[in-house]
């Protein structure tokens, strides 16, 4: 198998595989939701701060951008054809998403300590 | 030769008429990237829910003003859409909904699904 191939499948499995797992989270969100016994910012930092959600949640975000990165590949690959100009805008969507990541990871590692 | 030079390229969108497994297709884009410019807005969100309780009041305080209920709405449309449009396509992967019949009911299901989504929410919210 060529690389070129071997990428798109790559990005082809991501896709599914980070979909398939923000639909479970999505579904997990709503039944904890629903079975939630108290309300306000001391339930609300309880749940985040449990290591079980506190990781679910990470890895949410982690898909997402994994997700929105081949996503937004797709679409810049479709619509910007110019060499140069397609890597400027790969480049920047690439930075942009792993600044959103830090930046989770980060509130995700302070709500841990409440 | 040179006829083939004035043929007519049927790629402009107010000529052709497009199907809907189409227009799922394109939805399901544009929700996209709708959804990737929230991403942003979630962690702010989130990063203040966090902070301290007067903030996370703050965050609720600001999820009841009219236009972010109005943003929420576009959003779970959108969110909603890009959801269902995506399961439809996993269904696709595994041979689910191939025929050309199915594929149109199943994309009329999908726009339907979204707007009842998005108008459960406008209930619910408004």
């Amino acid at each position: 198998m060529s690389k070129r191939l071997s990428s798109g499948l790559r990005a082809w499995v991501v896709q599914r595989f980070s979909a398939i797992y923000m639909a479970v989270f999505l579904l997990y969100i709503v039944i904890s939701y629903m079975m939630r016994e108290s309300t306000g910012f001391e339930s609300w930092t309880a749940w985040v701060s449990n290591p079980i959600n506190n990781v679910a949640v990470g890895l949410f975000f982690f898909a997402l951008l994994l997700h929105a990165w081949v996503g937004c590949r797709d679409i810049v690959m479709d619509y910007v054809k110019p060499f140069s100009l397609r890597m400027l805008k790969l480049v920047a969507l690439a930075t942009i998403l792993l600044a959103m990541g830090l930046w989770v990871l980060l509130v995700l590692l302070k709500a841990v300590n409440y | 030769m040179d006829n083939n030079k004035i043929r007519p390229k049927h790629l402009n969108l107010f000529k052709i008429h497009m199907p809907v497994t189409a227009m799922v297709s394109i939805a399901h884009r544009a929700a996209g990237i709708l959804l990737v410019i929230l991403i942003p807005v979630v962690i702010y969100l989130l990063q203040r829910s966090l902070q301290s309780a007067q903030a996370y009041d703050a965050v609720m305080q600001l999820l009841t003003q009219p236009l972010a209920k109005i943003l929420l709405v576009i959003a779970v449309w959108g969110g909603s859409h890009h959801f269902f449009a995506g399961m439809r396509f996993l269904l696709i992967d595994i041979d689910i909904g191939i025929l050309k019949s199915s594929a149109r009911r199943s994309a009329w299901l999908v726009h339907l699904l979204a707007l009842v989504s998005a108008l459960w929410l406008a209930a619910v919210l408004l």
